[in-house]
């Protein structure tokens, strides 16, 4: 045998192997492991003194209320509630204050551009285009990314997150997935493509798969505002102030439940079918509880999540704004480019209780859904008579004037929540799944999804009329 | 002397890693791809001594035996890579699985400071640690701090400074196994040292040629063939 | 009550501690096991169950770790 290690390198390494293996035995593992672990104890033994016999009393009360049979779910929900509260309700003022603020920059942007003779279009392209384009971005998508991220990561640091994994756990293995995807839709949440990333918690690869493949119907923070605007402006337009946001709060809770079931459900048909399999290994910690660095917490999170996300949305936004305004504007006899796309898309639109525009939006919105509600007022506003958004009560005027009623809010609620993955999750999957198979199924099954309920729906409806 | 060098956090999940990670580098992060191009590691820097320390976060894990991606990525890091200094973050609450990665990092290379987190926890719960004695064991600096108060840093810094200027040599105890087991490891012990030319902790590779750990394998063929040619 | 007497850690009451003498797993759930604490000869203390019955949380090696029905259901322990 040991002749053999003479030999050149590529070959010796691999005699080596084959050696070891011949040598070893079968639970080799398990002694060395044993060893180690014996070490440990060793070592603690001599070096560690525990002056009180029970560690973390603490922890074991949280527990006993947090995974407790009566209190764990209520307290989950309502954990759920307060975060979705705090974003819609926290987010108002900011945001419109935001939006008063770009409002009163375009004019001087307009006076400027007027004062230097600069052509239309320049100032159609710049201002009209890229400048609402990406301040719609930042007046909606700020304020409640800077309150969800943060708050979030207070629960994650805080050590609740395992929990809900350790209470949702049983639910999700019914359907053949891990409960930790309970926290990789909680990340979700947040951004559907940080989610693929996080995704890597769940060590077995058939749960990870369906974890990855699910998570877009969890509504990322770029769809929450295409959500929240629409809930409050359709859903909740009969009611004022405090009652305004719960109602706004529960309908998103609503929306919610439906990317839950419609998960379960799809979890439940791949698990059986396309990943079938034996359910795979399962751990999971449930770490003590700590009480987070308050301010650190927020200032990284909104540092490091908030804004990088919305660097991204801008980015994204940026040039979909431009290219809108052009084939906006771009006229092919009399009608402009934009509004080919839009009648051309418009019966089939009309199919689904939605319209040209809307599909047309979400088609250009595919880098990033936080683009998608402004590329459909400046689709809208093209051809509309409105120059300007100051506040909500115009842009439902906008809205109701392109024949706009509850169903058209909801199927566009539903569409949002169930359609195809943006372009930045898409390329995520792509990375961590290595599968073009796998990339092109993430598309696939949620638009087929969309399509099929906001069909049911809106044909319901017409049915019933 | 290099004006720069590199540190790896290495660590079990929820032993504030992060929190130590975040509190040394403060915003100056950014994530780095290295040689696995696939995988990006969070980076970041400090300034000590006039010379700039290069932290990389490797990921959480329980043990660096290649179970999963995160720990072959962890574990090539160290190994392959050879950072300067390796941290092993530990916490104080849960010492005795925390030890279990720590050894396994001892095995694989020298240059190793134990550092153990959430010192300020483990007073709460009147666990009191004698650093002298395990440092005694170890035969590696062990150092008491709590991330989230910044308590220890300073020492740490100078540790992990002196390791490197070579003030300080790291001395890692071995760890012994069973006799069938030990002796299983001289028998192929010498032929490894022999191919491998001290580059490597040989008796580490022993360990991992008996539980036969294919994946590092597959990684030292990868390795060797890109610098042979 | 017997003084060996091996019982599956899923059949364990909860606040009982269980000295672990077998593991009927194979693979990478077993090396999982093996890292998180369960080696043979561990005491594990069974600490709760989850709302829905399953999975259970067990303290080992000084921390705390869910496992589910499938295998607690294979690690046997005599009680201690």
């Amino acid at each position: 045998m040991q002749n053999g290690f003479q030999q050149k390198t590529s070959v010796s390494l691999g005699n080596l192997y084959a050696y070891a293996q011949e040598i070893s035995d079968d639970h080799m593992r398990d002694k060395i492991v044993q060893n180690l672990y014996k070490k440990s104890q060793q070592l603690c033994e001599s070096s560690v003194i525990h002056k009180n016999k029970k560690n973390d009393k603490r922890t074991e009360k949280l527990d006993a209320i947090f995974t407790s049979p009566i209190f764990g779910f209520p307290i989950m929900i309502i954990m759920l509630g307060i975060v979705f509260y705090l974003t819609i309700a926290g987010a108002n003022i900011p945001s419109s204050m935001l939006a008063t603020f770009f409002g009163w920059l375009e004019n001087h942007l307009t006076a400027f551009f007027m004062y230097m003779n600069s052509p239309d279009w320049l100032h159609g392209i710049l201002v009209l285009g890229l400048y609402r384009g990406t301040t719609w971005v930042i007046s909606v998508m700020l304020p409640p990314m800077a309150i969800f991220f943060p708050t979030f990561a207070l629960l994650e640091n805080y050590g609740y997150l395992p929990r809900v994994a350790f209470n949702m756990d049983r639910i999700f293995k019914s359907v053949g997935a891990h409960g930790k995807q309970s926290l990789t839709m909680a990340m979700g949440f947040g951004c559907n493509a940080a989610a693929m990333l996080s995704s890597r918690i769940i060590e077995s690869p058939r749960e990870r798969m369906l974890a990855i493949l699910t998570n877009n119907f969890v509504p990322c923070n770029g769809r929450w505002g295409t959500l929240i605007v629409l809930a409050s402006l359709f859903m909740a337009a009969g009611y004022t102030g405090g009652l305004k946001s719960l109602v706004t709060t529960s309908v998103i809770v609503g929306i919610v439940m439906v990317g839950v079931i419609v998960t379960f459900i799809v979890s439940w048909v791949l698990s059986k079918t396309a990943l079938k399999g034996v359910p795979t290994h399962y751990t999971l910690e449930l770490p003590p509880y700590r009480r987070p660095k308050f301010f650190d917490t927020v200032i990284r999170s909104s540092l490091t999540k908030s804004l990088s996300v919305l660097s991204r949305a801008i980015k994204v936004a940026a040039p979909a704004a431009i290219l809108t305004w052009v084939i906006a504007n771009i006229y092919v006899g009399d009608t402009s480019i934009l509004m080919y796309i839009v009648n051309f898309l418009d019966p089939f639109g009309k199919m689904l209780g939605l319209d040209g525009f809307i599909l047309m939006a979400f088609l250009i919105g595919l880098p990033a859904n936080e683009i998608v509600l402004p590329i459909l007022l400046m689709g809208y506003l093209s051809t509309g008579s409105l120059t300007e958004v100051d506040n909500l009560v115009d842009l439902k005027q906008i809205f109701v004037e392109h024949g706009w009623t509850w169903l058209t809010a909801l199927n566009m609620m539903l569409f949002s929540l169930l359609h195809f993955p943006c372009g930045t999750t898409l390329v995520n999957i792509y990375k961590e799944t290595k599968s073009k198979k796998w990339t092109f199924l993430a598309f696939l099954i949620p638009t087929v999804i969309a399509i099929t309920v906001t069909f049911t729906i809106a044909q319901t409806v017409y049915f019933l009329r | 002397m290099k004006n720069s060098y590199t540190v790896a956090l290495a660590g079990n999940p929820n032993t504030g890693k992060s929190t130590l990670f975040n509190a040394l580098t403060g915003l100056k992060q950014h994530t780095g791809n290295w040689a696995g191009k696939t995988v990006s590691l969070a980076e970041g820097k400090v300034e000590h001594k006039g010379k700039t320390v290069r932290i990389i976060d490797l990921p959480g894990t329980y043990s660096l035996f290649s179970n999963s991606t995160d720990e072959e990525v962890a574990r090539n890091y160290i190994v392959f890579e050879k950072p300067d200094v390796t941290l092993v973050v530990l916490d104080a609450t849960s010492l005795e699985r925390n030890f279990n990665l720590a050894l396994q990092v001892l095995e694989m290379t020298t240059n190793v400071i134990i550092c153990i987190n959430l010192i300020d926890e483990a007073d709460k719960q009147g666990i009191s640690i004698n650093e002298k004695a395990l440092t005694r064991k170890l035969g590696v600096p062990v150092i008491k701090i709590s991330a989230r108060n910044k308590t220890g840093f300073t020492l740490l810094l100078d540790t992990i400074d002196r390791i490197h200027t070579g003030k300080i040599v790291c001395t890692p105890e071995i760890i012994f196994y069973d006799e069938e087991i030990e002796r299983k490891i001289r028998q192929i012990e010498p032929l490894v040292r022999e191919y491998l030319e001290d580059s490597i902790s040989s008796r580490w590779v022993a360990l991992r040629l008996l539980d036969g750990d294919d994946s590092l394998f597959q990684q030292m063929e990868k390795r060797l063939l890109v610098k042979g040619g | 009550m017997d003084e060996a007497k091996v019982i599956k850690l899923y059949d364990a009451k909860i606040g009982s501690f269980i000295r672990i003498t077998s593991i009927d797993l194979e693979g990478v759930m077993r090396r999982r096991l093996l890292d998180l604490g369960f080696v043979r000869g561990a005491v594990v203390e069974v600490i709760r169950r989850s709302p829905l019955g399953d999975p259970m949380a067990f303290r080992v090696s000084q921390t705390t770790i869910a496992l589910r029905k499938e295998e607690s259901q294979r690690i046997e322990g005599e009680l201690v």
